[in-house]
């Protein structure tokens, strides 16, 4: 059977975008803490398939102002990444680098925004290498390229891809904590929301090659 | 006020507002009666419905040929004439800059909309579409005023 829409998915589905969220999150997770010289720990990710209304109220609502990046895939598996990062994510990372505090993420200047660029390289080609190393197919990533927007406008982005194939859209979402080793109280938990929008045919290779049928 | 969704519309007689939020590539269709102060409000994702994939849904008033038909049928329901109808449009951008062509939807959008109003014979009064930041559409029946909210512009009154 193909897959014709993402309603199809089932619970065994799930769990293997959700392994592969957890492996690529860990490497992404190692990658920051390195270049952030700061100790991160991880839970496991969440996938979930919400509706167009839902991801909009998710995300904060549709007039929240979010930063999304967006990432091509090509090769094996065709599509896209979407990260919407909120206030929150942008702020302690470039706290923790810079030392800078922002108060609202349409102050961020180009030096702050090529650095999220590169934390989007990382977590896209984290995400990317986990499906590399499971399945040995072979995906390119794009330059993220980043828009600071509304929260509706920016999701509509996923949503007019989603919307040829079905009406839910495809969540697999982070979760970082960062530990300070002496003041736990200021540990501090970001999340990032990573939306998949692979091309069902992609889709279908992908769980074919782990041996899963569809 | 009247809130819109992406992929539906509503209609409203004086002195009803209908609001759309945070259009991207997607369009706000605000048609208006000024006679019978009747306005309508349609905010499309895609433009035709005939491109339609075998997975989707079959919601009409995702696409700018249906969703624009349903809006003017509704409002002529209502006692709107066709013939009196003014549109004033507002989305269409492109959130992200990309080559890609998949990514110019926003400027598929505009052109798909500004077609199936000239086959109403319904004139396009006034337009903010293009460019690459999401809008928030108020449209106000008493006067067929679209205000446009932007995060980082500011509002215009068209």
């Amino acid at each position: 059977m193909a897959l014709q829409n993402m309603e199809q998915l089932n619970a065994m589905h799930f769990d293997v975008l959700r392994e592969i969220g957890n492996i690529g999150q860990g490497n992404a997770a190692s990658s920051l803490s390195q270049m952030l010289s700061q100790a991160i720990d991880i839970s496991v990710p969440s996938v979930k398939l919400l509706d167009f209304n839902e991801s909009v109220e998710y995300l904060g609502g549709p007039e929240n102002i979010v930063l999304g990046m967006l990432v091509g895939l090509k090769g094996d598996i065709n599509g896209m990444m979407l990260y919407v990062l909120q206030k929150s994510f942008a702020s302690s990372m470039l706290k923790s680098v810079f030392g800078k505090e922002i108060s609202d993420l349409t102050e961020l200047d180009e030096m702050d925004l090529s650095f999220i660029q590169e934390i989007g390289n990382i977590l896209a080609g984290s995400y990317v290498n986990a499906i590399s190393s499971l399945t040995g197919l072979t995906i390119d990533i794009s330059v993220p390229t980043i828009s600071i927007d509304m929260a509706g406008a920016i999701l509509a982005v996923p949503a007019v891809e989603f919307a040829q194939i079905g009406n839910s859209v495809l969540f697999i979402d982070d979760s970082f904590l960062f530990t300070n080793a002496e003041k736990s109280a200021d540990n501090n938990e970001i999340k990032s929301n990573m939306i998949l929008v692979p091309e069902l045919s992609s889709l279908e290779t992908l769980f074919s090659r782990l041996g899963i049928e569809v | 006020m009247i809130n819109i969704g992406i992929a539906d519309l509503n209609t409203t007689k004086c002195p009803g507002v209908l609001a759309t939020y945070a259009l991207g590539s997607c369009i706000g269709i605000c048609l208006y009666d000024a006679e019978l102060k009747i306005a309508g409000l349609a905010h499309i994702m895609l433009p035709w419905s005939k491109d339609a994939g075998a997975g989707a849904d079959n919601n009409m008033r995702r696409y700018a040929d249906t969703g624009i038909t349903e809006l003017i049928q509704k409002m002529c329901a209502m006692g709107a004439k066709k013939y009196r109808l003014t549109a004033k449009i507002a989305g269409g951008a492109q959130m992200f800059s990309t080559n890609s062509t998949v990514f110019n939807i926003g400027e598929r959008n505009v052109e798909a909309v500004k077609k199936v109003l000239a086959t109403y014979n319904i004139p396009i009064i006034a337009e903010e579409t293009g460019s690459n930041y999401g809008r928030t559409v108020f449209f106000y029946s008493e006067d067929g005023i679209m205000e446009v909210r932007a995060a980082t512009k500011p509002t215009k009154r068209l």
